[in-house]
């Protein structure tokens, strides 16, 4: 692709439209950090970095990107997986962590409308705070909703309230040409046209910039408990977890995890988890409006696991015991990432029904491919994230096993009939994955939708379904 | 070893209101927990009884009985070792533990923030005086104030919750008690009483000094003094 190379004219220009010098980084004075993400196998730098403030200042630069094939990549707090984020053709990087507003609380139609700046932990901190609930929960607290938005993150609490798409009323866009566009509403229903908040919502930046989104709230539940079931096995917790769906109870999460992980935690953490004397562990979440309520909600399913196998079923019914557990839940990326020197990731989803399959299958993969794997994850809507791990090998044997690991996981994932991505996105790193798992006339269809919002493709290019 | 566990149950949010006049918290239609201080001296107790076999009872006092049951503490049977939490996160006044000890007439340590060895008739600790660590000796019958982290409290089991769910609790009232002079218990009876309750004063002054570091810190000895700090 010919792109203009950014020259002194340019930078001048974007100084004009921002007129504030620590809003506008280039050279030297841009951050290692703004050229990669959070997995950082991806690198490379843009030319500038603006960090916007207003939709007005995004949609000038838009515009000028625009008239003068400049590449644009628009970036939240940089925590992707899949390098979404990285200016693979370096250009204009812009940054939304400043627009870190929230607009209105609209308590009649319970919607907040935020900027897309607002980081996940300050939005349902904020919420909470007024009793009203934001269900998504990913385990990156520091992402940006907008971010959040652009790879329809998922999180622990899918398994009863669903993903971000599904919190996503209406989003102010930024088109590639500069046009600012607004898709969607406070409206509950719609059916006008085509919907294109939701063709927003997962597209990785690559169809226009979200400068302010409107989401949905919920009454906040007043009581949360969860249930910590230790199993001598994986095997034996993973093989409850169907049941547990199909028992019609429930659970805002069920997640599993192992020995090896929580170890891995509490070392990064410094701190002790409730417990760690078994080999495998389900985390049930269950929520409502009184102890009661709650506990009736989850009579049932500590039963089921009692009989599958469980050795005890430990109970979390006070915010320290929430803290000392989902805190280390939340700290598993990063615990893992700090128990070797270099990972890759998977984020497969399979239907609910084939979850053990899917998980006894990587829980064995290390044998065949020889190569260190971990695993922990969302057990209850059967997304996984498989972690495979570099450790001493060297940069030849990393490449050959990364890729047989990678390659053997996702041929699984095809034959239980899954995704190749559940909520990380597809970005640069797994194109090659999307392309083997879907069908020529979809990619060509994605293709066109590319052309029809970004007809020059100046925006955060060869990312999703572009090679 | 008989071990006792004193525990309160403690409002669970940080939303409670405080009566104006009597200057206690409302507790009346607030959901409660458990102290979670308390959490602390429990696993504490169990970790004790895992090492050297014994009992475990476990005492509280809370609304429907006016009674102060700690200072009945005897009748409940002869304990080698008390255990508490270092305070309640209502009160927050750590005096429950060391006065429980003042009245039983036995040993009392504070800020327990480990265990080093549980020897025949004595157990050695190590208390936290925040700059320094004294490690201590004392003889049973004792009563320990056990800090936050020393050990990681376990969970709650479901398992056991089955099991004991039919076991007796004992109720002690006033009734019960040598001395019935309703006076002598609760909040008429506590040696504590509340005058007022507000917030610190923030005290937003301040001055920025520059200087050498001998100019610096005769500059502060000053102030100190002026402000009749040394």
């Amino acid at each position: 692709m010919n792109y203009k190379k950014l020259n002194h004219e340019d930078i001048d220009y974007i100084n004009s439209i921002i007129n504030d010098s620590e809003r506008v980084l280039y050279g030297a004075n841009i951050n290692e950090d703004y050229s990669h993400d959070e997995l950082s196998d991806t690198i490379s730098y843009p030319d500038i970095v603006v960090k916007v403030t207003t939709t007005d200042e995004v949609s000038k630069i838009m515009k000028y990107a625009y008239e003068n094939n400049i590449p644009v990549t628009p970036r939240g707090s940089g925590t992707g997986l899949v390098g979404a984020s990285v200016a693979i053709e370096h250009g204009i990087m812009i940054d939304t962590c400043l627009m870190n507003q929230f607009i209105e609380l609209d308590e009649s139609n319970l919607t907040i409308t935020v900027q897309p700046g607002v980081l996940l932990m300050e939005l349902s901190a904020y919420v909470q705070e007024r009793d009203l609930f934001y269900p998504p929960d990913p385990g990156e607290k520091s992402a940006t909703i907008g971010g959040n938005i652009s790879t329809n993150a998922g999180g622990m609490r899918a398994v009863k309230y669903g993903v971000t798409r599904d919190y996503v009323r209406g989003l102010e866009v930024v088109l590639p040409n500069g046009t600012v566009v607004e898709f969607g509403g406070k409206v509950v229903k719609n059916s006008t046209g085509y919907a294109m908040k939701d063709l927003m919502v997962g597209s990785e930046g690559t169809l226009g910039i979200i400068t302010k989104a409107i989401l949905k709230l919920l009454p906040l539940p007043k009581k949360a408990i969860s249930l910590l079931v230790p199993f001598p096995t994986l095997e034996q917790a993973i093989r409850t977890v169907p049941m547990i769906i199909k028992s019609k109870s429930i659970p805002t999460a069920i997640e599993f995890m192992q020995r090896e992980v929580i170890m891995d935690a509490e070392k990064y953490l410094g701190k002790k988890f409730p417990d760690n004397t078994s080999d495998a562990y389900l985390l049930l979440k269950f929520d409502g409006n009184s102890t009661e309520e709650v506990e009736k909600d989850y009579d049932n399913v500590a039963k089921i696991c009692l009989e599958q196998g469980a050795i005890d079923i430990l109970i979390s019914d006070t915010n320290e015991r929430e803290e000392s557990i989902w805190k280390a839940r939340g700290a598993f990326l990063e615990a893992i990432k700090g128990s070797t020197t270099y990972m890759d990731e998977v984020d497969v989803v399979v239907p609910r029904s084939s979850v053990n399959e899917m998980v006894e299958y990587i829980h064995g993969l290390y044998k065949e491919v020889n190569v260190r794997i971990k695993s922990f994850g969302h057990a209850g809507d059967g997304n996984l994230h498989a972690y495979v791990l570099k450790d001493e090998l060297s940069e030849e044997e990393w490449e050959i096993r990364m890729k047989d690991a990678m390659d053997r996981i996702y041929a699984k994932a095809r034959e239980l009939n899954g995704q190749v991505s559940g909520e990380h996105g597809i970005g640069y790193a797994k194109k090659s994955y999307l392309m083997e798992s879907m069908d020529p006339a979809t990619v060509e269809i994605m293709r066109g939708i590319k052309k029809a919002f970004d007809p020059k493709n100046i925006l955060n290019p060869h990312k999703v379904c572009q090679l | 070893m008989n071990i006792l566990v004193c525990i309160k149950q403690v409002p669970d949010t940080n939303k409670v209101e405080v009566d104006p006049i009597t200057g206690v918290l409302k507790r009346n239609g607030v959901e409660s927990k458990m102290n979670p201080y308390d959490l602390y001296a429990i696993e504490t107790a169990l970790r004790i009884r895992e090492e050297t076999g014994g009992t475990i009872c476990a005492v509280t006092m809370g609304p429907g009985q006016a009674a102060a049951v700690i200072r009945e503490i005897k009748k409940l049977g002869d304990f080698d070792l008390i255990l508490c939490g270092k305070q309640t996160t209502d009160g927050d006044t750590a005096q429950v533990g060391p006065e429980v000890s003042e009245w039983l007439n036995i040993p009392c340590v504070s800020n327990v923030s480990k265990i080093v060895e549980i020897q025949d008739g004595a157990i050695i600790i190590e208390m936290d005086m925040t700059n320094d660590i004294e490690i201590s000796k004392v003889q049973f019958p004792c009563l320990l104030t056990v800090d936050k982290d020393i050990f990681m409290p376990r969970l709650p089991s479901y398992v056991k919750k089955q099991e004991t769910k039919d076991r007796e609790i004992t109720i002690i009232t006033l009734n019960d008690l040598d001395d019935k002079d309703e006076k002598n218990y609760g909040l008429n009876g506590s040696p504590t009483q509340v005058q007022r309750i507000f917030p610190p004063e923030v005290n937003a002054h301040q001055e920025i000094w520059n200087g050498t570091a001998v100019e610096l810190s005769n500059q502060l000895l000053n102030k100190l003094q002026e402000l009749k700090f040394a």
